[in-house]
Parts: C-alpha cells; sequence; structure tokens
C-alpha cells in the first residue's frame, strides 16, 4: 500500500462525513467564485480603473467601516463640546438654558443600510396589510375576483421606474407640513415598493383561500360557523402556507425594488450610496459599490432567512419540508 | 308516533354540460328516533347525495326533509356528519377539534367549565383522551377517525349522519371502531344514518338497511330489517343463521337484483394482456 492510497482512501471517508460534506462543498463553491472574480474582474478596465476584484472590495469593506467609526468620534465630540460651553456658560449666569443643535453629518454606510432597512420593512409592512385582506376577500368570492382580476394584472408587470415620478408628484402635493415626521423621499421609497412588491401576496393568499379543501367547507357549514370564525379557524390556517410563499416572494421585490427607488427619489439608503459614489467617480467608487452589491445581496439573503423562520413558527404543518 | 326523521319523494337533478343529470329519484324513507339505519348500494348510486340533502349541503329539486316536523333548510349541528376522511381542522389538537364544535353549539347554554367538561366527556366515550392534546397528523387514521366521531357526538345532534365512516381503514381497526360505536350507540341511543358499502358492517349495526337501486335516478329498493338481539357480538353471530340469512339477502340484492352493468373484470383482464398498449379508459 503507498502513502498516497492511504490518503486518498482517507480524504474519501472525510468527504463523505455527512456534516462535513454541508460545509465543504458550499465553501469550495465561494472559493472558485472568488477565484474566479480576482482573474475576470482584473481584464476589465474602465475610466475609474480596473474593475474590482475581491482584495480591493475587503480593502473597501474596511475604509467604510473605519469612516463610520470616525463619524462617529466626530459626532459625540461634537456634543460633547457643546455641552462644555453650556457648561461654561451656566457656571457664569445660572439662568442660562443651553440649546444642544442635532448633529448634521453625513450618513455613513451602515447608517444608509439602517435607513433602506426600515424604508424596506415599513414599505412591505403597508403592502402586507393590503394584500392579505384583500386576498382573502376575493378568495373567497369568485365574483370580487373577476371584479379585480383585470386591475391585478395590469398592474402587476409595472416597472417601479415607472411608479416613481408618480408617487413623487404626489406625495409632494398632498404631504405638506410645516414640521414633518418622516422625509418626502422616504414616503416616495415606501409607497413604491409597496406598489411593486404587494401582488405576489395578493394572488398567492388568494388561491390558497380559494383552495381550501372541501371537506373543511362542510364541517364549517355543518357547524353554521360565523363568517369571522369561519375566516379565523378555517380559511386562514388553511392558506398560511401559500400565504408565505407569496409575503416570501414579496419581500424579496421589495427588497430589489427599493435599491432603485432610492436612487432616484434620494433616499437615504443604499441605493443613494450607489447613486453617490456613481457620480463621485474616485478610483474607489467601484471597490465601493461593489460593497454595496454584496451587503445587498447577504441582507436580501437574511431578510428571506427571516421570513422563513417566521413561517416555521406560524406553519402548523411541521411536517412540510420548508427551503 | 310521529315520524322523527321523513324523507320524503326526495329527487335531484345536477347541471351538466350534456343537460340535468337525475341522481336520485323519488327517495322515500321515514326514520324513528333511536333507529339506526344503514344505505347500502353499489358506488355511484347516490347514497352520498341522500346523506348530503339530509345534512343540508346539497338541496332536493324535488320532495324534502322533515325532521321533528320541520322541514330542513341548509346544514345545521343538530344533524351533525362524520364524513368518511375525519375531516378535522389539521392546525388544531384533538381538544381544540371538538372545542370548536362544542363552543358553536352550547355558547350561550353552558359555561366555560361545562364546556370542558363535555368535550372530555366526548373524548371519553371515543377512548381519546390519551390524545386530547395531539394533532391530527400526529395519531392514526382510526384515532382521527374516533376524533371525528367525538366532534359530531359532542354537538349533540337528532340525527347522527356517518358518510363511510370506516371506509378508509384497515379492517382490524374498522372493527374495533365498530364495536366502539355501538357501545356508544347502547348507551346514547342516538338516530343514526350511515353510508355504507360493507355488508357486514351493515348487518352488523344496523337495524334497517335501505338498499338503493344503482343510478342513475336511483331510489330505494328493498328495506330488511335487522332482528338481531342486542349487544351484537360479531364472533357469535358469524355462526348465527340469522345473521347468515340477513347478509344473504343483502348480497342478492347487490349482486343479483342489482348487479353493476359495467363489464369491471374483462376490461381488467384485457388491460393485463394488453401491458404497454395504451389503454382508453
Amino acid at each position: 500500500m503507498t502513502l498516497s492510497s492511504v490518503s486518498k482512501a482517507s480524504i474519501k471517508d472525510w468527504i463523505s462525513d455527512i456534516s462535513i460534506k454541508k460545509a465543504l462543498f458550499p465553501v469550495i463553491g465561494i472559493l472558485v467564485f472568488l477565484m474566479l472574480w480576482q482573474i475576470g474582474a482584473s481584464r476589465v478596465n474602465t475610466s475609474l480603473g480596473t474593475f474590482p476584484g475581491p482584495v480591493v472590495v475587503y480593502e473597501q469593506w474596511n475604509s467604510l467601516v473605519d469612516d463610520h467609526h470616525r463619524e462617529r468620534t466626530k459626532e459625540s465630540a461634537f456634543y460633547e463640546r457643546q455641552e462644555q460651553r453650556i457648561e461654561a456658560r451656566q457656571a457664569k449666569d445660572p439662568n442660562y438654558v443651553g440649546k444642544i443643535r442635532s448633529y448634521t453629518g453625513k450618513p455613513t454606510f451602515f447608517d444608509q443600510i439602517f435607513t433602506s432597512l426600515y424604508t424596506v420593512l415599513a414599505g412591505f409592512g403597508l403592502a402586507t396589510l393590503i394584500a392579505i385582506p384583500v386576498g382573502i376577500l376575493i378568495g373567497l368570492n369568485s365574483s370580487v375576483y373577476s371584479a379585480l382580476n383585470p386591475v391585478i394584472q395590469i398592474f402587476k408587470p409595472v416597472s417601479p421606474l415607472a411608479w416613481l415620478p408618480l408617487v413623487t408628484m404626489v406625495v409632494s402635493a398632498s404631504y405638506v407640513s410645516d414640521d414633518p415626521m418622516f422625509s418626502k423621499s422616504f414616503l416616495t421609497s415606501m409607497f413604491t415598493v409597496t406598489l411593486c412588491c404587494m401582488w405576489p401576496t395578493l394572488i398567492n393568499t388568494a388561491v390558497g383561500v380559494a383552495a381550501v379543501e372541501k371537506d373543511l367547507l362542510n364541517v364549517s357549514k355543518v357547524l353554521r360557523l360565523g363568517w369571522m370564525t369561519h375566516v379565523i379557524k378555517i380559511v386562514i390556517p388553511s392558506a398560511i402556507p401559500l400565504m408565505f410563499t407569496g409575503l416570501r416572494l414579496s419581500l424579496g421585490i421589495a427588497w430589489m425594488v427599493l435599491i432603485a427607488a432610492e436612487m432616484l427619489a434620494q433616499n437615504p439608503g443604499l441605493g443613494k450610496f450607489v447613486w453617490d459614489e456613481f457620480q463621485n467617480g474616485s478610483s474607489n467608487s467601484l471597490g465601493r459599490i461593489m460593497v454595496a452589491v454584496l451587503t445587498i445581496g447577504f441582507i436580501g439573503f437574511l431578510l428571506d432567512r427571516a421570513m422563513l423562520t417566521i413561517q416555521r413558527y406560524v406553519s402548523w404543518d411541521k411536517t412540510q419540508v420548508l427551503r | 308516533m310521529a315520524t322523527h326523521l321523513d324523507i320524503s319523494q326526495v329527487s335531484i337533478e345536477f347541471p351538466t354540460p350534456k343537460g340535468p343529470f337525475k341522481a336520485l329519484d323519488g327517495v322515500n324513507l321515514k326514520i324513528e328516533k333511536g333507529e339506526f339505519v344503514s344505505l347500502i348500494g353499489h358506488s355511484g348510486c347516490g347514497k352520498s347525495t341522500v346523506l348530503n340533502i339530509v345534512a343540508g349541503l346539497y338541496d332536493a329539486t324535488e320532495g324534502g326533509v322533515l325532521l321533528d316536523g320541520r322541514e330542513v333548510r341548509g346544514p345545521g349541528p343538530e344533524r351533525a356528519v362524520v364524513f368518511q376522511n375525519h375531516s378535522l381542522l389539521p392546525w388544531l389538537t384533538s381538544y381544540e377539534n371538538v372545542e370548536l364544535a362544542v363552543k358553536q353549539v352550547f355558547r350561550k347554554t353552558k359555561t366555560k367549565k361545562e364546556m370542558h367538561e363535555w368535550i372530555m366527556h366526548n373524548l371519553e366515550l371515543v377512548h381519546m383522551t390519551h390524545a386530547a392534546d395531539k394533532r391530527p397528523d400526529e395519531i392514526s387514521g382510526g384515532m382521527k377517525q374516533r376524533v371525528g366521531i367525538a366532534r359530531a357526538l359532542a354537538m349533540e345532534p337528532s340525527v347522527l349522519l356517518m358518510d363511510e365512516p370506516f371506509g378508509a381503514l384497515d379492517a382490524l381497526t374498522r372493527a374495533h371502531l365498530q364495536d366502539s360505536l355501538m357501545e356508544i350507540q347502547k348507551d346514547l341511543n342516538n338516530t343514526v344514518i350511515m353510508i355504507t358499502h360493507d355488508v357486514d358492517e351493515a348487518v352488523l349495526l344496523s337495524d334497517r338497511i335501505v338498499m338503493m337501486t344503482n343510478g342513475p335516478a336511483a331510489t330505494v329498493g328493498e328495506v330488511l330489517h335487522v332482528d338481531l338481539e342486542r349487544p351484537r357480538d360479531r364472533l357469535s353471530l358469524a355462526n348465527d343463521p340469522k345473521y347468515v340469512d340477513y347478509r344473504a339477502q343483502v348480497l342478492t340484492f347487490l349482486y343479483e337484483k342489482q348487479r353493476k352493468v359495467e363489464p369491471i373484470s374483462p376490461s381488467k383482464s384485457t388491460q393485463n394482456n394488453d401491458k404497454g398498449k395504451v389503454v382508453n379508459g
């Protein structure tokens, strides 16, 4: 027996271990991707330098993290200075009431991630609040379904970019306030997200509601359940699997649409970050945009996982394989 | 004495693309309180349709159903149904499934504590208290059917309608549930209409067996009074000449007088001979 045959066999054993197999192949996949990326990127030349490879992107990520810390230090220093100034004035004049001015530095990458997250969740939440009740309604009643179906089918494929100018104009015309609670860019982005992402939830809820087993409907009839009890006890639970399919599709669309909406509405989120870097056109820009691309992808993935976790928790059928 | 349940001159037509299809034609049946009646017949003869009309899930085209002198309109818990496929809500536990029915029927007349006791009492009747907190996918087919029966009994129905309640179960489980049902019946003395296509089940459980003719336009063919002493025991009855005779009468009706006209076996054998070829049908 030669040395190489021993090691070959032991490697084979090692790979066949299931838990290792589960971790091994994804790691291989990622490594191969990084390699191809590095090789491919170095061959693409743009007016802003070569296309960023993984190494450059990693450096830009670090610099964004540094920016964030620097900005935070500046911010706390700013407030500290104000407090000191006020204390100094109060020592001379006990009646002096100081006013703390808020810091107006530019948002960091991580502030922008946070803005994007709450904008998408607000838009998605609003879409869910509309889509689920309407979906239940049209699923229960085929006449309402036939009435609304043409409208749904026509608005479903509309791109966010087409909605945006309209939403912008409507928001700026109707949301007039001296002390606005939300910025207009936030509202515009949110409504655009809502308009684009509610359709999958709506349609899947309707299909789920319409597909309740006939036997269960008969049970409901024999028991003479009231409308509300019927919907809560029978219709919604049986529609839950499809409802969640819709919700997950919707959340995915919401996140995709948001980036485009933020670019045009100038909502200070990831979309604006990408747009600003593009306009900026420094030698770091492409690397920074690539950081944003990966961040957007990773957050999208986390959002879907979060939905899946909620679905697992809510679903009554624990034997169902959810992926 | 007035009839408890009176099915009179019931006919029903279903619309089809080729014009109306008459499934039942002039079905008449009077049932006394506490009577156990089986409906037997070949598949497609409209047994289930009769049951669904009594349940109020279908509306008869002609004729109607009177329960205690009042016309049946729409479904209701006083005519509880045990469905063939248990029809438990899969997201509720056994207890909650029965609870849904109890809350609906006794919401105004029972206190919370009484309702709880009533639910447990009914689960006890079908020997399912041990699985009260289990969901339908965690218990066996026979157990699900037991819970389905408990749910129906818990509505305290005037008539209990059973649509092939044991049809989907294996023979041993079925026998076990038949015994349970007889035991419950002894205590509660419900009025029951049960659909079956099992001759032994019909003779063992029923006071009367209603044999239906083949569809379309099916109706009541013959009615057989089963005059066997209760409690009945399946083992000692197996050799009882009266039991054997009742059984033979039902079999004669089903396989001589109302033999299915469609040639079932020849087409099967051609299918076997022509393996691999496309068989129409």
